[in-house]
């Protein structure tokens, strides 16, 4: 009883904590919550009016929802590329920021179930999925499969990251046995949520632009480039907004992370392009569409290449010394992140559908709606995400804790205390 | 702030132990500092997560406006419903009961609805001629009328593709073509529909099992079962699959009230739907719409399993091929030349 207690306690302070907080965070928020509401109004006009108000349609049968569910997945799992150097490389100037990179993770898949949610002609009918009280399709259908996986990889993130918080808040050393198998499992799994989703496509005999065997090691690369861009980022604003201390170092080992994924994400490119354009047999047309146009369409054609510019100028700025100042690597993420986007949604998921099985060639263009909806999504994401590093923020810094519970904050002559004895 | 340096972020607590997890009981016994300038912030943010709070259901009411139009919502028994094969005999009345009484609100009359089984001994096949078929596109319209499909927007199983003669390669197929006659020189016509697969590929992806292949061969989907992801649609080889991107709508005239639960009742928004060989009518016995209208006799229809039927002999004695053969779906929709 008295666990519960403690742990509800914990939690409701960990609430009123994220709605506390300066003008500008304030401001951030209102921001992003009426992006929320502009998302939410345009799904509402979606959920009347059926999927017909979004560019879809049965050539290109999805669109910038599951291009962006796709992109997350990747961000999601490249939360591991703080978990590895830590867990099993011992690399202690990230063991804090592992936290920060599972909350991403969380925030990632919350985003991820809502482009995936938004995407069902039936919402309604979610429940036909749920294993035991529908006809789930498992292990035949390789969404069963993601649907396993993503939800499993949600649940262990929360787990690890809860558990930590809550150890820290109650001032206790965390029982290993109680996390570190999960962080070891949260290793592998997060390899196999973006495997997974790279083998929805991959499955498809029909879609020869998407049935490549080099299509799962491409996610994986480019996840890795792109997920801990974002985190270098993210930790940049925790650096600025909030008194926590991230230390450069840890930013540099992200900065090498991003450098060799970059490098590897490029070369697969290549190895792509090379073989879709040299044996040129009919294969090519998604291709051909994608990179220089197919009979006068050319809808994607500036997308694929501003997003090769982005990752060439990013592999640059990466491998070249003047990356190590952060101002250079921001920019540099930054670009990582604009060309992995496109190359990963308006590039792989838009021209598996062009030219049709048929032969046919319907552009896609999303609506304004679909890409409210969208941008709704993106705020909900970013606005768990910024609650999520409120609370964590002042519990790892010891801030809130279990010894102050009774006082609205730690009183001057216990702090005064605390800093007496640690120097 | 004060910085710590640890190597662990709880070693430095749990080692020294200088925080006590209890703060000590003196503190907690002498009256807070700031206990009455608390009260104060209470009272303030109070007032500002109510009027927080307030902001947000505001706000969240009006984005949800849109949704005064809804003017369909599944009811209970739809809500519940379970899948086809869960479905008792009794439970099937119902559901039939139920659908019909759907259809008779909304379209006006009341269908003849039934759920008609496979035939034992019958395996569906179909058989096209190139060699006849002019490309009129009737068979798109018969189709369309039979199987009461959308008409705005219109919904066709069937797509005619225009090839020019001396390749099989469908991205140099024209799909828009509309000369004042047909056929023209120098081309061939190639009606493509769901092919009814014996290895589909839109079934093996289902998410929800909402799409079989049946004892007869023809692949059905259960359109209030099914979600709507249309992965199926992204799975088929040859693009047979349609999905309700808006609620169908069809004059009311128009309604063909002979219907079959997996064939050609009226769809609702949102599901995926294709080609079932005219379940309707031939599990009764009947050839599906597209043969009956074809005006060249291009299109034969029927059972593998006898080795008199029409089917049989052509797949023996005729230049038999299958579309996108490489891809190992094994239709059971079959193209042949005559010679």
């Amino acid at each position: 009883m008295r666990a519960v207690r403690n742990y509800l306690v914990f939690l409701i302070r960990s609430i009123n904590q994220a709605f506390i907080g300066d003008w500008r965070y304030y401001l951030w928020i209102g921001f992003l919550a009426i992006w929320c509401l502009l998302g939410l109004n345009a799904y509402a006009k979606q959920y009347v009016h059926g999927l017909a108000i979004t560019g879809m349609s049965d050539q290109v049968s999805w669109g910038v929802y599951i291009a962006n569910f796709t992109f997350l997945v990747g961000v999601a799992a490249a939360a591991v590329m703080l978990v590895i150097p830590v867990y099993i490389y011992k690399n202690e100037e990230l063991h804090d920021l592992v936290i920060f990179g599972e909350l991403l993770a969380v925030a990632a898949i919350i985003m991820c179930l809502m482009f995936v949610g938004v995407d069902l002609g039936r919402p309604d009918r979610f429940w036909h999925a749920l294993p035991g009280l529908g006809e789930f399709n498992f292990p035949g259908s390789v969404m069963s499969w993601d649907v396993i996986v993503l939800n499993g990889y949600l649940l262990l993130n929360i787990h690890i990251c809860g558990y930590l918080l809550y150890s820290r808040y109650s001032n206790r050393k965390p029982a290993k046995w109680f996390y570190i198998p999960f962080v070891f499992i949260g290793i592998f799994w997060a390899i196999s949520i973006h495997t997974v989703t790279a083998f929805l496509y991959v499955g498809l005999g029909g879609r020869p632009f998407w049935n490549s065997a080099i299509v799962g090691p491409r996610f994986i690369a480019s996840a890795f480039t792109a997920g801990p861009a974002i985190i270098i980022l993210a930790l940049q604003v925790i650096r600025r907004v909030t008194d926590y201390h991230v230390p450069d170092r840890a930013l540099l080992t992200l900065r090498s992370i991003v450098q060799v994924s970059m490098l590897i994400n490029v070369f697969l490119l290549v190895n792509e392009v090379f073989k879709e354009f040299y044996t040129g047999n009919l294969h090519v047309a998604s291709a051909k569409y994608l990179f220089l146009g197919l009979h006068g369409h050319s809808g994607l054609v500036p997308w694929i290449w501003t997003a090769i510019a982005c990752n060439l100028v990013a592999m640059t700025i990466l491998v070249l010394p003047v990356s190590k100042s952060l101002r250079w690597l921001d920019l540099a993420c930054v670009l990582a992140i604009v060309g992995i986007w496109i190359e990963k949604g308006m590039g792989l998921i838009i021209p598996g559908f062009i030219p049709t099985p048929l032969g046919e060639i319907i552009e896609y263009t999303p609506t304004v709606n679909e890409t409210l909806i969208s941008f709704g999504i993106w705020a909900f994401g970013l606005l768990c995400y910024t609650l999520f590093l409120r609370m964590s923020v002042p519990i790892l810094q010891g801030k809130i804790c279990k010894a102050n519970e009774n006082g609205s904050d730690e009183s001057e002559s216990d702090q005064e205390l605390r800093g007496v004895v640690m120097h | 702030m004060q910085k710590r340096k640890r190597k662990q972020p709880w070693t430095t607590n749990r080692n020294t132990r200088i925080m006590p997890i209890e703060p000590p009981k003196r503190y907690r016994d002498l009256p807070s500092p700031t206990a009455a300038h608390d009260s104060g912030i209470s009272r303030r943010s109070f007032l500002r997560a109510s009027a927080g709070l307030a902001a947000s259901v505001a706000g969240i009411a009006a984005a949800l406006t849109p949704l005064r139009d809804l003017d369909e919502f599944p009811s209970v028994e739809e809500f519940l419903q379970k899948h086809y094969k869960e479905l008792g005999k009794e439970e099937m009345d119902e559901v039939l009961d139920r659908i019909s009484g759907e259809v008779e609100r909304q379209y006006g009359i009341r269908p003849h609805l039934r759920d008609l089984k496979p035939m034992n001994g019958v395996e569906f096949v179909y058989a096209l001629n190139l060699t006849r078929c002019i490309g009129c596109r009737k068979c798109v319209h018969a189709c369309v009328a039979e199987n009461n499909q959308s008409r705005s927007p219109e919904i066709q199983y069937i797509r005619v593709l225009k090839m020019p003669n001396g390749t099989l390669d469908v991205e140099r197929s024209q799909h828009d073509y509309a000369p004042a006659t047909v056929p023209e020189k120098g081309f061939y016509y190639m009606p493509v529909q769901c092919h009814q697969c014996k290895n589909p590929p839109c079934v093996k992806v289902c998410p929800v099992k909402a799409t079989w292949q049946e004892a007869d061969g023809i692949t059905v989907i259960d359109y209030n079962w099914c979600i709507g992801c249309r992965y199926c649609e992204a799975a088929c080889p040859y693009w047979a699959r349609r999905f309700n991107f808006a609620k169908p709508s069809i004059p009311k005239e128009k309604i063909n009230p002979n219907m079959s639960y997996l064939g050609n009742r009226p769809r609702p928004k949102g599901v995926v739907e294709k080609c079932h060989f005219c379940i309707q009518r031939t599990r009764a016995g009947k050839y599906p719409a597209c043969l009956e209208v074809c005006p060249t006799g291009s299109r034969k229809f029927g059972n593998i399993l006898d080795p008199d039927s029409e089917v049989s002999y052509i797949l023996k004695n005729k230049r038999v091929f299958v579309l996108k053969e490489e891809v190992g779906t094994s239709p059971r929709f079959f193209y042949y030349f005559d010679i």
